[in-house]
Formats: C-alpha cells, sequence, structure tokens
C-alpha cells in the first residue's frame, strides 16, 4: 500500500516535471519557429535579387520595373529618427531622471514618477495621432517647411515614446547607489551638484547606458505614429527637417499591397530580419550593461 | 607636563547648549563640552543615546535627513556652525568625517584620496600625486598599494578600505577628524592597526571617536565623553573616567552592570 502511493507520488513528480519543461520548451520553440519563417521568407528575396543590392542599394521602388529594392534610404529614414530621438531623450531623460532620484522634495517626486508613468501608458498610436495634428504644423510654421511631416516630428515623438524608459530605468540606476556614497562625498565638502557629477553619475554610469540602449530599443521598432508623422518619403535624408520613411513604417504601410509570394513581399521580410538584428544587439548590449551594473 | 597643559587648553570643538530633534523626538538635550584641539576624545553610551547624532550635528551631516531642527550652537575653531551664513563647504573641509562602513567610492584608488584634492584645491597633477602618496604614506598603505594605484577601491580588503576613507579625509588636511565606530567592520587585527593609526593621527588632528568597545576608548581616548539618551553625564581623562568615574551611571556602564 506504502510502496504504491510512493509509487504514485513519484509518477504525479514527473509529469508535473515534463509538463514544466514543455511549457518552458514550447516557448522557446515559438520563438524559433517565427525566427524561421521570418529567415526563410526574407531570405526568398536573394534568390532573384542580389543580397549586395538590397543591402547597399540606394534606391527603394518596390513598384517600378524592374522594381528596386535598395534598403539603405529607409535603414538612414531609421538611423535619422532615432538618432534625432536620442540627441533630444537623452538629455532630457537624464536631467529629468537626476530631478526626481535626487532634488525634487518627497511630494513631488512621488507626483513627477507618476506622470512618468502616465506618459508610458499613452498608446503610441494616439501620441501620434496628437503630434501629427499639433507636432507637425508647429514644425512646419517654426523652420518654414512646406510640410511639417519630417524627421524632427518624429524625433520629437520618438522622443516622448523613449523618455519614460529612460527616467524610470536611469531613476532606478541613481536610487540604488547606496546612501554611503553620497555621504562620502557631501561629507568631504562636496556641493550636492559634485556629488552627482563625482559619485552618482560614475557609480551608475552602466545602469544609465542600459536605461539608453532600452529606450533606443522602444523607439527603433515603434511603427504607426512614426508613420504618420515622417512623411513617408523613401529618399536618403540629408537633414532632420525633411521627410523621410522608417523601416518599419515601410513594412507597415506596404504590407497591404505586395503580392504574398512576390519579391516585394519578400522583401518586406527582409526588412524585417535587418530590424531585427538591429533590435536584438541592442537588447543584449542593455541586459549585458544591466548585469554589470549589478555586480 | 606644563607644555601638555597648553596643548590641552586650545579647544577646537565647543559645544553650547545644545538640543538636536529628529522631528518631535528630542535625541540630544542641553549638550554642552569642549573637545581639546589634537587629542582623540572619545564619545562612549549605550546604543541609541545620540552619539552618532552628536557626531554627525558637527560638520552638519543632520541637514540631510528630514524634519532636524537644532538648538544652542556649536563652534569648530571658534567659528559658529549653525547660521545662516554659514559656508558648508569651508565647514566639512576644514571637519572631514571617517564612516562605520568603509565607503570608499567606486573609483580608483587614486581617485578616491584625490577627491577632496579635486573638490578644494586647484593644485597641479604633480603636487596632487604628492598629495596622494603623502596621505596614503600617513595611514601606512602606500608601500602595499604604491604600485596599484589605478585599482579598484572595492576590491581592497575591509581594513585597507577603512584606511583609505582615513588617507581620503586626512588628504584635504583636515582640522578636525570625526570617527564613527569606525572598527566596528573590522576583525580584531586589523581594529588594533587602526587604533595605532589613531594614535598616530593625533600628533596633526583633533579626533573625535564613537564606539561601543570600552576597552578600545580606554585604549585611544585621552578624553572620553559618556552619553545617556541624548544627555551628557560625565566628560573627563579618559583614565579617570575609567578609574574613577564621578558619577553612579557612568560606573555602571563602564564596569557593564548596564548598558
Ligand atoms: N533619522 C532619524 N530619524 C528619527 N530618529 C532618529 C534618526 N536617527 C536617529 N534617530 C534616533 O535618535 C536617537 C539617537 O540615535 P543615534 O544614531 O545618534 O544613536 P547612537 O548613540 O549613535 O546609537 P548606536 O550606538 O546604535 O549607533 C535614537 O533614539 C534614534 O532612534
Ligand atoms: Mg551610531
Amino acid at each position: 500500500m506504502k510502496s504504491s502511493r510512493a509509487y504514485l507520488n513519484r509518477i504525479f513528480e514527473f509529469v508535473i516535471e515534463k509538463a514544466i519543461f514543455l511549457a518552458g520548451i514550447l516557448s522557446i520553440v515559438f520563438v524559433f519557429l517565427i525566427f524561421l519563417f521570418l529567415i526563410k521568407e526574407g531570405f526568398s528575396l536573394f534568390r532573384t535579387y542580389s543580397i549586395f543590392s538590397f543591402l547597399f542599394g540606394t534606391k527603394w521602388y518596390p513598384i517600378s520595373s524592374p522594381p528596386q529594392f535598395g534598403i539603405v534610404p529607409l535603414l538612414l529614414g531609421s538611423v535619422a529618427v532615432t538618432l534625432g530621438a536620442i540627441l533630444i531623450a537623452v538629455p532630457l531623460g537624464i536631467g529629468s531622471a537626476i530631478y526626481i532620484a535626487e532634488i525634487a522634495p518627497r511630494w513631488l517626486r512621488e507626483i513627477l514618477k507618476a506622470t512618468v508613468e502616465f506618459l508610458a501608458a499613452i498608446p503610441s498610436i494616439v501620441l501620434g495621432f496628437i503630434g501629427l495634428v499639433t507636432l507637425a504644423p508647429l514644425v512646419k510654421k517654426l523652420f518654414h517647411l512646406p510640410t511639417g511631416l519630417t524627421a524632427l516630428s518624429g524625433s520629437i515623438m520618438l522622443a516622448f515614446m523613449a523618455m519614460p524608459t529612460i527616467v524610470s530605468m536611469m531613476e532606478d540606476a541613481f536610487t540604488a547607489v547606496p546612501k554611503s556614497y553620497r555621504e562620502g562625498a557631501l561629507a568631504l565638502g562636496a556641493t550636492r551638484w559634485e556629488m552627482i557629477r563625482r559619485v552618482l553619475l560614475p557609480a551608475s554610469a552602466s545602469g544609465m547606458l542600459a536605461a539608453i540602449m532600452l529606450g533606443i530599443g522602444r523607439v527603433i521598432g515603434e511603427t504607426m505614429a512614426v508613420l504618420m508623422i515622417t512623411g513617408n518619403a523613401a529618399r536618403i535624408p540629408t537633414g532632420l527637417t525633411q521627410p523621410v520613411r522608417t523601416m518599419t513604417a515601410t513594412i507597415a504601410a506596404e504590407m497591404g499591397e505586395a503580392v504574398q509570394g512576390g519579391n516585394h513581399y519578400f522583401a518586406l521580410f527582409a526588412i524585417g530580419i535587418v530590424l531585427f538584428i538591429i533590435t536584438f544587439l541592442i537588447n543584449v548590449t542593455a541586459s549585458f550593461l544591466v548585469r554589470s551594473q549589478r555586480k | 607636563m606644563s607644555q601638555d597643559d597648553s596643548v590641552r587648553m586650545k579647544t577646537a570643538i565647543r559645544i553650547e547648549n545644545f538640543n538636536l530633534y529628529y522631528d518631535q523626538f528630542r535625541a540630544l538635550s542641553d549638550v554642552n563640552l569642549e573637545i581639546c584641539e589634537r587629542r582623540v576624545t572619545a564619545v562612549i553610551g549605550p546604543s541609541g543615546c545620540g552619539k552618532s547624532t552628536l557626531l554627525r550635528a558637527i560638520n552638519r551631516m543632520n541637514d540631510l535627513i528630514e524634519k532636524v531642527r537644532v538648538e544652542g550652537q556649536i563652534f569648530v575653531d571658534e567659528a559658529p556652525v549653525y547660521g545662516d551664513h554659514v559656508d558648508l563647504v569651508a565647514l566639512r573641509r576644514k571637519v572631514g568625517m571617517v564612516f562605520q562602513r568603509p565607503n570608499p567610492f567606486p573609483l580608483s584608488i587614486f581617485e578616491n584620496v584625490a577627491f577632496g584634492l579635486r573638490l578644494h584645491f586647484h593644485s597641479s597633477p604633480a603636487e596632487r600625486m604628492e598629495r596622494v602618496q603623502k596621505s596614503l604614506e600617513e595611514v601606512g598603505l602606500w608601500e602595499e598599494l604604491r604600485d596599484r594605484l589605478g585599482g579598484f577601491a572595492l576590491n581592497l580588503s575591509g581594513e585597507q578600505q577603512q584606511r583609505l576613507c582615513i588617507a581620503r579625509a586626512i588628504a584635504v588636511r583636515p582640522d578636525i577628524i570625526l570617527m564613527d565606530e569606525p572598527c566596528s567592520a573590522l576583525d580584531p587585527v586589523a581594529t588594533q592597526r587602526i587604533e595605532e593609526l589613531i594614535r598616530f593621527l593625533k600628533k596633526d588632528y583633533t579626533i573625535v571617536i564613537v564606539t561601543h568597545n570600552m576597552s578600545q576608548a580606554a585604549r585611544v581616548s585621552d578624553e572620553t565623553a559618556y552619553f545617556y539618551l541624548g544627555k551628557l553625564i560625565e566628560m573627563g581623562a579618559t583614565q579617570k573616567i575609567f578609574t574613577a568615574p564621578s558619577k553612579k551611571e557612568t560606573e555602571d556602564y563602564i564596569t557593564g552592570k548596564f548598558g
């Protein structure tokens, strides 16, 4: 009797263990399958179209004949919008994170933190829509442009989307710096600003970098808002005040019209692969930095 | 002896009718005492009696805590510590502090010692190097660390870290060093060596040390102040306090009957 009970228990253990294992392995399998599909569809382009012309081609004319699938203008479009967003979001983000973590009185700190979280909760499509009707006309007027739908408008928009990630992660990094470092610096006669600059910032450097990387990751994959506000011109940009088109916006805009199984369709998947690789590298770097911060 | 007495006359810190409140709680009550220059003064008393509070009142580290209120005055070198026009930077340059847990910055060994120099002096790199070397020599770290000044300070042993923190404090040539249980995170051997260092440093600095360790107070200090519940019960020459205290409470605490 007793031994059969133990036997049942063992079977039960075994089943549970395998079920958990299966659940774990299944998510990996799904990710792997998605990736496989992406690779398969993307690489189909290169059966008939050279990978060189794809990666280094400067013209994206998917429906001319013969079609041209040069990714450079889209890549540069993404880079321009993302770089612009970083240039805006990083200084602002560092400033507000320092203010929230170190300077604001406690009651204001709580309000500001809640506001940042609130900003993160606004769906990107809503932000894009608001940007379209308020920001774009403003940019147009301010810079005397023919259109306000430019890389700059996209950058400002994306900066807003990256800010919550950057601010809250940096704020965490600052708060994680032990009180003893601050006291040590202040006791040596450092002013608050000297303490921040000479102790706090160096001590949280890798956490700050990770925050920036994750902010970038958030921005580079952003689609709808960018599609709405950057003007959608697949041209190589020479400045931030020109209309551009990002990789994400291209996929979103052209997915509907591309014939399944055709080169245009494959080319969009190939863009997806490029996007995937970039995002992957950014995330890996960020998590590496986060881990080295914890040590 | 007479020379010793004249040295003893000089007051480095004078605390007058001093009260400190954390919000409603009165952590220090009517404290009056004088701390002599170039002597080691030990502050003893049971946990929570206000030793750290007193120490942090001298260099105004309590300012960092919300809802702290003080009454009375503290004079460092006859200059008031509390008031609207007090230069906190100058005060803290003059009054260094060593903490209970060694707290070197996550920077190189060199940058730790040079930290205060960069804040307060516009010295050339060569002068800075000289100052760093001198400070490390004074705390007995120079020989072991001279070849790895660029190394990460947090990789040092606990004792080395605490010595480094002392070097960091003395690098800016303060007059006074406040030490809050500087040995409590160290093993007995390291403790003994830090005590030696404290006795060595008193030729140049006024040292105020908080300690829980009676024999440490007896070993390193010239004067001892006994606190209980935020009040100064008794202060005097260490030898007298430990052999013939004038108050019953002091005797009970020192002999371990209570505390
Ligand atoms: N930030 C604070 N807010 C409120 N009360 C405090 C604060 N810091 C200390 N106190 C209180 O003030 C009293 C004195 O504290 P203090 O840290 O000076 O004691 P101490 O003698 O250094 O004790 P210990 O030997 O344990 O270090 C204690 O009752 C403590 O609870
Ligand atoms: Mg204490």
